[in-house]
């Protein structure tokens, strides 16, 4: 026997997903693996390809609003934000400031909805059931705040060129506050529970390392960034709707480790909480839609455009090009989970052990419908 | 920091908490007042127009024609409602958006469960028409919640113009102000300039209940698609397909598609007429733009009396299917009605002569200033020609018959001088008879004179008519503009005689009260309290009340053979002919509608029943 058939027989691949118990999503990883040790990690997306983009060039521009949002299930207010930015951009179409005031609530209402969801996937796969159901528990509360003001829980189908496309019910301010109120009186219990235990910082402390060198090379975004102590945030660099509007921190970590990747998601739920009080107090009464061209006959004069907006996971760009029709010419995503699951998860997993590969995955927030679109 | 091992165990205190979750179905949610559920349609409402399946990004709509149901296309309702898969429906609620009528909204239901996937597919009604499947709240179970199974008043997503997909207001058009435009004849309507005919044309949503609507079935919607994308020209000839008098039709059309818009339920409806206008007035030469030519001679002749609005077209059609036409009119100018009628602060001579001059310009024939039966005998047309088509309107005005009424001026003698003759005399304090747009028009142009021979003194026009404001025959843009000028109106009295002061000069017109104006049938037989009276004071009395038609022309021997209508109307059969075979006949004596376009459907048919004849015999 010489040294390569040795080497092996010891080496095994190991398919990790989308049948299986640590993956959240249809997403696969293919794992060439030394006994615990990964050698290696090959990301497969493909499960949900649904052709989007394609999609998109042969819908109406109004058509298309209802289309976007599914690209991401858990957060789809961005994608819809994202769309109606590069319409009103390419078609000159202005935003009533109320429009872009509830705009920023919504996104924020979903940020703490979408994190609240990352961490029922994360602490269920560290095995911490209980914060898993608060977790799931209070994203419900907000999906409910999202029925009661869009019509709809997952799919919101609500900004849309031109503004918004109702404006808040009767009372919803107070229910907006009170919610948050009740999530917010649960943070004490979430810190004893799980950030403060001993046990989660011994699971996620140092596992997935990356510097901030690394992240910027790599394309890392979002709180896998600012995880490394870099303060970037779209909201601050490039402000859309009405984040110039209100003052806000961009809570940063210094190790870029899942441990301050999650930590980070922590302080940004409470720090946009903050934030939705300070835009509800700052909103004014007015219209929040200015109406689009008739839908049949509408067409966007010729030019292209990329805009980004900072969703719950990293930097999302749009880049749309009009040739001057009634639909877009080609439009293009660039999303977080792209980057995040392609190239920085591969890249992490080698060396890591086979029982921290969901514990990575899910650190660097890798939603699969936005890897495939 | 790291934290402690024992911080987990704080959970242990949730043991003894009340549970969160609602044990469904015992603990129902109720969905959000705005929820997006399954649809509802209000029947009774729905219009049929088809925007929802035009606009729904998953083809999940498609319109289902329902037998039992009436399509009433001058009312802009089709038989057809839309029906959902809800396989592929999204709840998007874009045709909630864009429903004109408001008729679909989405209510808060969204369970079904069934084996068969055909129950899926299925067309939505609400609890106005189905009270077997809308059931009460008593009445209803959750555990039979299906798309059959539903509940009653739970509207959720709902239609909401202020956020509505289409514009519901229209652009609003330039006019001359009526304190202003009372001094002179100026045209009232300034018309639109091409951005607000653009925009405009941009509210049409293309359903074509106008189209259904319009007598002579123009492509509206094409020709206003071709407004918005900036071609005039295409525009121009899709209207003239079907109505080769753009320039007189764009001003005075009885816009019996705007009546019909899907928008004008709710909102105001695309201004259909004026964006005709706005073509017909952009493009200066008619001839250039169409390049039309018409067919080779075919060697047949065919003669048209009345150069009206019908005759027109009739000429306009046969010509280009290559046939001789010539148009006999006792007037100096084409245009018919057209050229006598409306005053010239609604039609202008330029804009008659603009459509005339291009129906020449094919090589039509115009005999003007030839009365029928004077300068050339019928009997003579009729041997010389090979088909006949009798254009020849209403003419005649009628008269009240109320004694002195041989003092009162008759409606169409004054128009007609006013607008091709010479301005008439015109007292200080004129009284109209009438309610219709005829005696508006009267009055309007009455006033405009007073202003001009009496400047700055204290004139007065007033109309009385038998009917009151809610049953008035005028149209209601035009009793508002009338108003709007300031001239009186008497509704609901009926004239009994006009009163002479000892010079024979009229003093003012004694009415009384009218107690009703039809009969049971709907049928025209006023009745008046003969008690109640009023003396209008006046020195001038127009009659306004309406017009005949005036066959004299036509032989004894053969007007006998000429079959008439209950309703005293000619009678013609689905090619225009009468029962005259060689004679044809459309316009104000053959319909019932007595206007431009309906006269020009008449002439489309006429002159295909013409060509029918011709061919047929011939070849």
């Amino acid at each position: 026997m010489n040294k390569d058939t040795i080497t092996s027989t010891r080496e095994l691949e190991l398919y990790f997903g989308p049948q299986h118990l640590g993956m959240v999503g249809n997403f696969s990883i293919t794992l060439k693996v030394e006994g615990d040790r990964i050698l290696e990690a090959t990301s497969n997306p493909g499960y949900l390809h649904r052709g989007f983009e394609k999609l998109m060039e042969y819908r109406t521009w109004i058509q298309n609003f209802p289309l976007v949002c599914r690209m991401n299930v858990v957060e789809p207010d961005s994608m819809e934000m994202a769309y109606a930015m590069a319409v009103e951009k390419l078609a000159g179409i202005e935003v009533p400031e109320r429009a872009n005031y509830i705009r920023s609530i919504c996104l924020e209402l979903a940020r703490v909805g979408s994190h609240l969801f990352g961490l029922w996937a994360y602490s269920n796969l560290l095995g911490f059931d209980t914060v898993a159901q608060w977790a799931m528990y209070h994203r419900d509360l907000i999906l409910d705040l999202f029925e009661e003001l869009t019509g709809a829980r997952v799919y919101h189908i609500y900004i849309w060129p031109g503004g918004v496309r109702r404006d808040f019910p009767n009372g919803f301010k107070d229910k907006i506050v009170n919610t948050l109120h009740s999530i917010g009186s649960c943070v004490p219990d979430y810190d004893s529970v799980f950030f403060n235990n001993r046990i989660f910082y011994e699971r996620a402390k140092g596992i997935g390392k990356i510097t901030q060198e690394e992240a910027k090379k790599w394309g890392a975004a979002g709180q896998v960034l600012r995880a490394t102590g870099e303060k970037f945030d779209i909201r601050k660099v490039e402000p859309y709707a009405a984040y110039n509007k209100v003052d806000f921190e961009i809570p940063t970590r210094e190790d870029g480790d899942a441990y301050s990747r999650i930590w980070v998601v922590r302080d940004e739920m409470i720090e946009s909480v903050h934030m939705i009080f300070k835009l509800l107090d700052k909103m004014s009464e007015g219209e929040v839609y200015n109406r689009v061209p008739n839908p049949f006959k509408w067409k966007i004069s010729k030019g292209e455009t990329y805009v980004r907006v900072e969703s719950s996971r990293g930097e999302l760009g749009l880049y749309m090009v009009s040739d001057g029709g009634d639909k877009p010419y080609r439009v293009h995503f660039r999303t977080p989970s792209y980057t995040h699951g392609l190239i920085i998860l591969e890249k992490l997993l080698k060396g890591a052990s086979i029982a921290d590969v969901g514990n990575i995955m899910i650190s660097l927030y890798v939603v699969a419908p936005e890897i495939d679109r | 920091m790291k934290g402690s091992i024992l911080n987990p165990f704080k959970a242990i205190r949730f043991l003894w908490k009340k549970p969160k979750t609602l044990r469904y179905p015992f603990e129902p949610k109720e969905p959000a007042l705005r929820y997006r559920g399954f649809h509802l349609n209000d029947w009774g409402k729905c219009t049929g127009c088809g925007n929802c399946d035009d606009i729904c990004p998953n083809e999940a709509i498609t319109m289902e024609v329902i037998s039992e149901l009436e399509s009433k296309p001058e009312k802009g309702v089709k038989n057809e409602r839309p029906k959902f898969d809800y396989g592929r429906c999204c709840f998007c609620g874009l045709c909630v958006d864009i429903c004109p009528p408001g008729s679909l909204r989405l209510s808060r239901d969204y369970f079904h469960i069934h084996f068969d996937t055909n129950t899926f597919v299925f067309l939505p009604k609400d609890e106005k028409t189905d009270k077997e499947h809308f059931l009460s709240k008593e009445k209803y179970s959750i555990f039979k919640a299906s798309l059959e199974h539903r509940r009653r008043d739970y509207e959720g997503f709902t239609s909401d113009l202020k956020y509505s997909l289409f514009q519901p207001e229209r652009e609003p058009m330039p006019q001359v102000k009526p304190e202003e435009r009372i001094l002179s004849f100026v045209e009232q309507v300034i018309g639109y300039s091409k951005e607000e005919a653009k925009k405009e044309a941009s509210r049409c949503l293309e359903c074509k209940l106008c189209e259904e609507a319009c007598p002579a079935h123009l492509k509206i919607s094409d020709y206003i698609r071709a407004i918005y994308e900036d071609k005039q020209e295409e525009s121009l000839k899709k209207i003239f397909e079907d109505n080769p008098i753009p320039s007189i039709c764009g001003r005075i059309c009885m816009k019996h598609c705007e009546a019909a818009c899907s928008l004008s339920i709710r909102g105001e409806a695309v201004a259909i007429r004026w964006l005709k206008r706005f073509v017909a007035d952009s493009i200066k030469d008619y001839k250039k733009a169409l390049e039309l030519k018409p067919a080779k001679l075919t060697g047949k002749k065919v003669a048209v009396i009345g150069a009206g609005p019908g005759g027109l077209s009739v000429a306009y059609f046969l010509r280009l299917k290559g046939y001789e036409v010539t148009l006999f009119d006792s007037l100096p100018g084409g245009g018919g009605m057209m050229r006598i009628g409306p005053p010239l602060y609604r039609l202008p001579i330029e804009a008659i002569d603009k459509d005339v001059n291009y129906i020449a310009s094919l090589g039509v024939e115009f005999r003007f200033n030839t009365t029928v039966g004077k300068d050339i005998l019928f009997e003579d047309i009729l041997k010389q020609y090979d088909a006949v088509y009798l254009g020849i309107g209403t003419t005649v005005s009628r008269s009240t018959k109320v004694k002195n009424s041989d003092k009162c001026l008759l409606a169409l003698s004054f128009l007609k001088e006013n607008k091709i003759g010479k301005d008439v005399k015109v007292g200080k304090e004129i009284i109209v008879i009438g309610g219709g747009n005829v005696a508006m028009d009267v009055a309007r142009e009455a006033l405009r004179l007073q202003h001009m021979q009496y400047p700055d003194q204290k004139v007065v026009t007033k109309t009385v008519s038998l009917e009151d404001w809610d049953i008035m025959p005028a149209t209601k843009e035009e009793i508002e503009d009338t108003k709007a000028e300031g001239i009186q109106f008497n509704p609901g009295w009926g004239p009994k005689e006009a009163v002479l002061d000892e010079k024979v000069n009229i003093k003012g017109l004694q009415c009384v009260k009218v107690k009703s104006v039809f009969d049971e049938q709907r049928r025209f037989s006023p009745t008046f309290y003969e008690d109640k009276e009023i003396f209008l004071e006046g020195d001038m009395i127009i009659e306004a009340i309406g017009q005949g038609s005036d066959f004299s022309f036509i032989p004894e021997e053969l007007f006998r053979k000429l079959e008439f209508t209950e309703r005293r109307k000619a009678k013609v059969d689905e090619n225009g002919q009468t029962s005259i075979p060689k004679i044809f006949a459309g316009g104000d004596i053959v319909n019932l509608n007595l206007d431009a376009v309906t006269a020009i459907a008449d002439a489309k048919i006429a002159a295909e029943g013409i060509d029918k004849m011709l061919l047929m015999r011939y070849r």
